[in-house]
């Protein structure tokens, strides 16, 4: 008898899952999830989607695409392999990205969040519209390893693609525009604003002394780089670090060309920063004590930014209180929204 | 087809009135087409099978040759300037893509042509953009964005690049290392007169010798590959006087 329930489950199981997606609640995307809806307190964003007016219909459509390893050459390599959502789409635990053929790459994931006050993307800056940023990482050969032009050919080739690109642009001809702008709908919503610090500004939470005294001693150390409310000034530092001599990463001056750019990088965000280990354009760091006693000990390298020097002779209480205070920026309402979550539970 | 629209720069107020005017009188308007032909030198560019010599002497065959121009302007005997903002790419591998026409060209006398090599800084920072400035046409850099303006490739014997290849993929649209090029160029004859009826034909010569010269001489034994910023400006003063208006 048991065996007999046992397939009954597994029938129903099997039909429930086909229509998973389509019919779940949790993965219906209406013109409300759409919404642009700019944080009190945050800049005026400098991605407006002029041009790109997000709907569900393209928004869905990036979400699908972002979840999918048809982007790259051999199929086994989706934006979300590296963009984990419970880590603020940065990469729990790696130093520096994977790619195809189990290629390792040359810099640490970045989170993607509050992408649409971003001048420029990347560690380097080397792009500078939130629209062409997927494609570095497609392009990369030791990431997704794809050209444009096949993408574009296995899209047009794929019949649920020319339906979703049909839904979302009222044309069944697949063009780079269409995919990437579909693609910023997608990540250009990716906002991290409700964490336990966002509450206590608002008044509707409370930090306890050492969350206090983080707080004060970040704004006397970290804030001058790590600005509020986006926890970076998006500017680029050479923070003293030593180049690492595998990687001969060099930073920003491989963009620009200007010596003063040498190993400058972008002041990451701080914001979700617990989830985002380990730290540094190469993952040097696993540890947010790590970064807290590098700042402390001032064993800086090279033409480094000297405002870093404030922070040498941090007290380890201190260092603990500041970490203390970077947990309250983990927002876990974005970490567990329903709207970025992958879609291919079939 | 391109639409002209007028350039009113610093024109004043009054004068403006005075060009929009002028340009309504039923003189009517006319096409205009812009042939180009590429040269090695004296003798027509052919891909892959014919030699030329650098100014050392050194011999290559070109694989590929391409290009953007922008921003055609066509300018009166009297300063006023007509320009179309459109990128257009030119590729000695597509004949189609050698003939550029450009309509509703007011029926005026035109004493010279200029334009950019390369796409204007604005293109540069605008997102995904289609037609000829799509992505895919692969004349866009993915790891720092921005357009390629021009690419050279081919094979010389004295490159020291696997295969003996070269390879100039040339552009940036910021200082210091902006590779966009403008061109400005005399009409022969005198200038051009666009009427209405009939062709009103413009034709161009590029020749690529120039870009391997002037101010710069290079040699393919120590300068096969230039593919990001660095030489990058040196190859683009170089191509900057590549074109000629044939006679």
């Amino acid at each position: 008898m048991k065996w007999v329930y046992f397939t009954v489950f597994a029938c129903c199981l099997y039909l429930g899952l086909n229509s998973f997606t389509e019919n779940n609640p949790y993965f219906i995307i209406t013109a409300k999830d759409v919404q642009l809806q700019i944080p009190p307190g945050f800049p005026k964003p400098v991605y407006e989607f002029k041009d790109n007016q997000v709907t569900p219909e393209g928004f869905v459509l990036g979400r699908k695409l972002f979840y999918d390893p048809i982007l790259s050459r051999d199929s086994s390599v989706s934006c979300a392999f590296c963009h984990q959502r419970i880590a603020a789409f940065a990469h729990i635990d790696h130093t520096l990205s994977h790619g195809i053929n189990g290629l390792i790459g040359n810099r640490n994931v970045p989170p993607l969040q509050n992408l649409i006050w971003q001048q420029n993307f990347m560690w380097d800056g080397g792009i500078n519209h939130l629209e062409v940023q997927p494609l570095a990482p497609l392009s990369n050969d030791k990431e997704m390893g794809e050209t444009l032009q096949t993408v574009l050919a296995k899209l047009q080739k794929n019949k649920e693609y020319v339906s979703a690109f049909n839904d979302a642009f009222k044309d069944t001809v697949i063009t780079s525009q269409r995919m990437l702008r579909a693609l910023a709908q997608f990540t250009g919503l990716m906002i991290s604003s409700n964490s336990r610090y966002d509450k206590y500004v608002k008044g509707d939470e409370e930090f306890n002394e050492h969350e206090l005294s983080g707080l004060k001693l970040f704004k006397n150390h970290c804030e001058n780089c790590h600005k509020m409310p986006l926890f970076t000034d998006n500017t680029f530092r050479n923070i003293g670090l030593k180049p690492d001599t595998a990687l001969r990463d060099s930073g920003r001056i491989r963009i620009t060309g200007v010596e003063d750019d040498y190993m400058k990088f972008k002041v990451p965000s701080l914001r979700n920063v617990a989830m985002t280990y380990p730290y540094m354009h190469d993952g040097r760091f696993r540890t947010l004590q790590q970064v807290l006693r590098y700042y402390a000990n001032g064993n800086f390298f090279g033409n480094y930014d000297k405002s870093i020097e404030r922070n040498i002779g941090l007290t380890d209480a201190e260092q603990a209180d500041i970490i203390a205070f970077l947990k309250t920026l983990t927002d876990q309402q974005f970490l567990h929204d329903r709207r970025f979550a992958d879609p291919n539970f079939r | 087809m391109s639409k002209f629209r007028i350039l009113v720069g610093i024109v004043l107020f009054p004068a403006l009135i005075g060009l929009l005017s002028s340009y309504t009188i039923p003189n009517g308007q006319g096409k205009l087409n812009i042939t180009i032909a590429h040269y090695a030198g004296t003798t027509l560019l052919n891909l892959d099978d014919s030699e030329y010599k650098n100014e050392l002497g050194q011999t290559f065959t070109v694989s590929r040759f391409r290009y953007y121009m922008s921003n055609i302007t066509l300018k009166t005997e009297d300063g006023r300037e007509l320009i179309s903002p459109t990128s257009f790419l030119v590729d000695e591998a597509e004949p189609d893509s050698k003939k550029i026409e450009l309509t509703d060209i007011p029926a005026l006398k035109y004493v010279s042509i200029s334009f950019i090599i390369g796409v204007d800084s604005l293109h540069n920072v605008s997102g995904a953009q289609g037609d000829n400035l799509d992505p895919a046409k692969g004349m866009f850099w993915t790891w720092s964005t921005g357009y390629i303006f021009l690419k050279l490739e081919g094979h010389a014997r004295a490159s020291t690049s696997p295969g003996h290849i070269f390879e100039y993929h040339i552009g940036g649209y910021a200082a210091p290392n902006n590779c966009i090029r403008k061109v400005t160029l005399k009409l022969a004859n005198g200038g051009l007169n666009v009427s209405n009826r009939g062709a009103n034909n413009i034709r161009l010569k590029a020749d690529i010798l120039e870009i391997l010269k002037t101010p710069f001489t290079v040699d393919f034994s120590k300068l096969s590959s230039v593919t990001d910023l660095h030489n990058a400006t040196t190859i683009a003063d170089n191509y900057a006087d590549m074109f000629t208006v044939a006679k």
